[in-house]
């Protein structure tokens, strides 16, 4: 009798098929909360509103100031049309070469920056002579902003695309470094007195306390990288380059051709905007950990 | 089994070890701040004893257990471990941490068996066997896999524990352990680190600012005096084991208890300098104005 009550007191009481979704079905769970509650709607209202004001101020009531600026609807139609006015939509080849061309240049700057700031950051943060050897120089050269290297990169590299990358990997090293040595400077003590009874040596202590406890920082460092990449490759691509959708923004502008400009503009947005989501997923995937503590927050 | 009952050999098997500390000091500061944080403090810890460390916050428990721990080192005198000097953090001395000490990026499981994978310490097979057996002794088999974030602070307790009972040490120095817990949850954590204690008596440094749980855990109180700290009074606990709550109401524990109080309060005055009276005095003043 009492192991009868027992064993139904220890039964799952939710009901049949309340499993955790997994995969695609999380995702549809996940959309369709989601479209349950008002935050959707007040997004579409919100951008909506913003296209409506500038739909207003451009081509409706076309204000001084603003009628030489190509409208939502003078955007959207070029953008998507198979034959644009003004040369550049999603059926051109060039644009997709732009946008190619600007990505490879992130991909190279982004990895090449994380593979040289991780370590160095982890060093800096963690030995104390490295900080003292490095960080007067680190700190001297980083506020220099990326437009101030423009002549340098010229001058120190050939053709258009190495200075470009330069430029680009400079910018996010400083972000990628600097975080990642913050990283390691705020673990707390007692992880390091925990390893230390445990009997760990340097190594393990810099691999199992320093290296994880930093990630967090360190992804946070990530993705002010990309953003600060993609703006410091801009910049580069207008003043050297020859493809890139820095390039395509300023030709634009000297030839007069204003849709393909606000094009460039706007891709660059949604690209950028892609680019830190891939980061994000990434550190979210490495640190379950971190993720689920912040859950434990509500957040 | 009695408190005399202790074996003469000292292994990691049984934990009974003998901890010495002889005429040790510490200060901290220059020459001209100089700050005495412990002063020719010495006791001894018997093997298989509990024994609690009590004093007035700010005494110094913290820096006896960082000397104890190997974290720090003392400036004059010396700690033995078995009559061998200690030099530095080791396995032999696990310490649990006042605040949670878990690698929050290691899921539970991992944690506990943290140390002796990382040591080599025989099979992995049998440390991952060992750190079930841990896991489920301390209630927290269905928490294996969560990590310490998902654990509640009672469970984090437990987990270290089991971090801290795997390594098997000569020595468990417990670093105001509890302290933090809410109210309903920590006499539960006193009673079942009691169980845990008495089951094999392994040498325990117990440190609390809390009277009545050192009386109710320990074999003997030593209970310390004010900044620099130095032994201010030993007081053994005559409870018999396996220890209930309900032994807390005896006169004895009141007896105990009232002549640690006595000796606290006297010390906790003195870090107050003589400040209180003053400040009563004022008190005193503003009360009689009409």
């Amino acid at each position: 009798m009492s192991a009868i009550a027992h064993e139904s007191y220890a039964a799952d009481t939710r009901p049949a098929g309340s499993r955790q979704p997994t995969g695609f079905g999380m995702v549809l769970y996940r959309a369709k909360k989601s479209f349950g509650s008002p935050t959707p709607y007040l997004m579409m209202f919100g951008i909506g509103l913003w296209l409506f004001a500038y739909w207003l101020l451009c081509e409706a009531l076309s204000l001084p100031r603003f009628e030489k600026i190509p409208g939502p609807i003078t955007i959207l139609t070029d953008w998507l049309s198979a034959s644009p006015n003004q040369g550049t939509s999603i059926y051109t080849p060039d644009y997709y070469q732009h946008i190619y061309v600007s990505c490879r240049r992130i991909l190279v700057a982004f990895l090449l920056a994380t593979a040289l700031g991780v370590p160095l950051g982890l060093l800096m943060g963690w030995s104390r002579k490295v900080k003292e050897y490095t960080f007067p120089l680190f700190e001297t050269l980083r506020p220099i902003p990326i437009m101030a290297w423009v002549p340098l990169a010229i001058l120190m590299f050939a053709g258009y695309e190495t200075p470009v990358i330069f430029l680009a990997t400079l910018a996010s090293f400083f972000a990628t470094t600097l975080n990642t040595m913050l990283g390691v400077q705020s673990i707390d003590e007692s992880y390091f007195r925990a390893a230390g009874c445990l009997g760990s040596r340097k190594r393990d202590v810099f691999w199992h306390v320093v290296v994880p406890g930093a990630m967090p920082y360190i992804f946070t460092g990530l993705q002010i990288s990309i953003g600060v990449a993609w703006f410091s490759l801009v910049a580069a691509e207008m003043v050297s380059g020859d493809y890139g959708l820095g390039y395509l923004i300023l030709s634009s502008y000297v030839n007069s051709v204003t849709v393909p400009m606000v094009i460039g503009m706007l891709t660059l947005g949604f690209v950028g905007w892609f680019s830190s989501a891939i980061v994000r997923f990434i550190g979210d995937r490495l640190m379950q950990w971190h993720v689920k503590a912040l859950a434990m927050q509500g957040r | 089994m009695t408190i005399g009952a202790v074996p003469s050999s000292v292994d990691h098997a049984t934990g009974k070890s003998r901890i010495e500390l002889k005429n040790v000091s510490r200060g901290f500061g220059e020459e001209w701040a100089r700050e005495e944080v412990v002063q020719n403090l010495s006791f001894e810890i018997k093997p298989g004893d509990l024994t609690c460390i009590v004093g007035p916050s700010g005494c110094g428990k913290s820096t006896i257990v960082n000397l104890v721990a190997g974290y720090d080192a003392p400036e004059s005198g010396e700690i033995l471990l078995n009559g061998q000097k200690i030099t530095g953090p080791g396995k032999d001395r696990m310490v649990v941490f006042q605040e949670t000490a878990l690698m929050p990026w290691q899921t539970t499981f991992d944690n506990v068996a943290f140390g002796p994978k990382l040591r080599g310490d025989g099979a992995r097979a049998d440390i991952d066997r060992e750190a079930h057996r841990l896991l489920e002794k301390v209630g927290l088999g269905d928490f294996k896999r969560k990590f310490p974030s998902q654990l509640s602070g009672g469970m984090q307790r437990r987990a270290e524990l089991a971090r801290a009972l795997i390594n098997k040490p000569l020595l468990l120095i417990m670093d105001e352990p509890f302290r933090g817990l809410d109210a309903m949850s920590r006499p539960l954590m006193q009673e079942f680190f009691l169980r845990l204690f008495e089951e094999n008596r392994r040498t325990n440094l117990f440190v609390t600012s809390e009277i009545e749980e050192a009386i109710f855990l320990a074999d003997r109180l030593v209970i310390l005096s004010n900044r620099p700290a130095q032994v201010r009074a030993i007081i053994e606990i005559p409870l018999p084991r396996p220890r209930e709550f309900h032994m807390m109401n005896s006169p004895e524990v009141f007896e105990i208890k009232r002549e640690a109080l006595a000796i606290l309060h006297d010390e906790a005055m003195k870090s107050f300098g003589g400040s209180v009276g003053a400040g009563a005095r004022q008190m005193d003043v503003m009360e009689a104005r009409p």
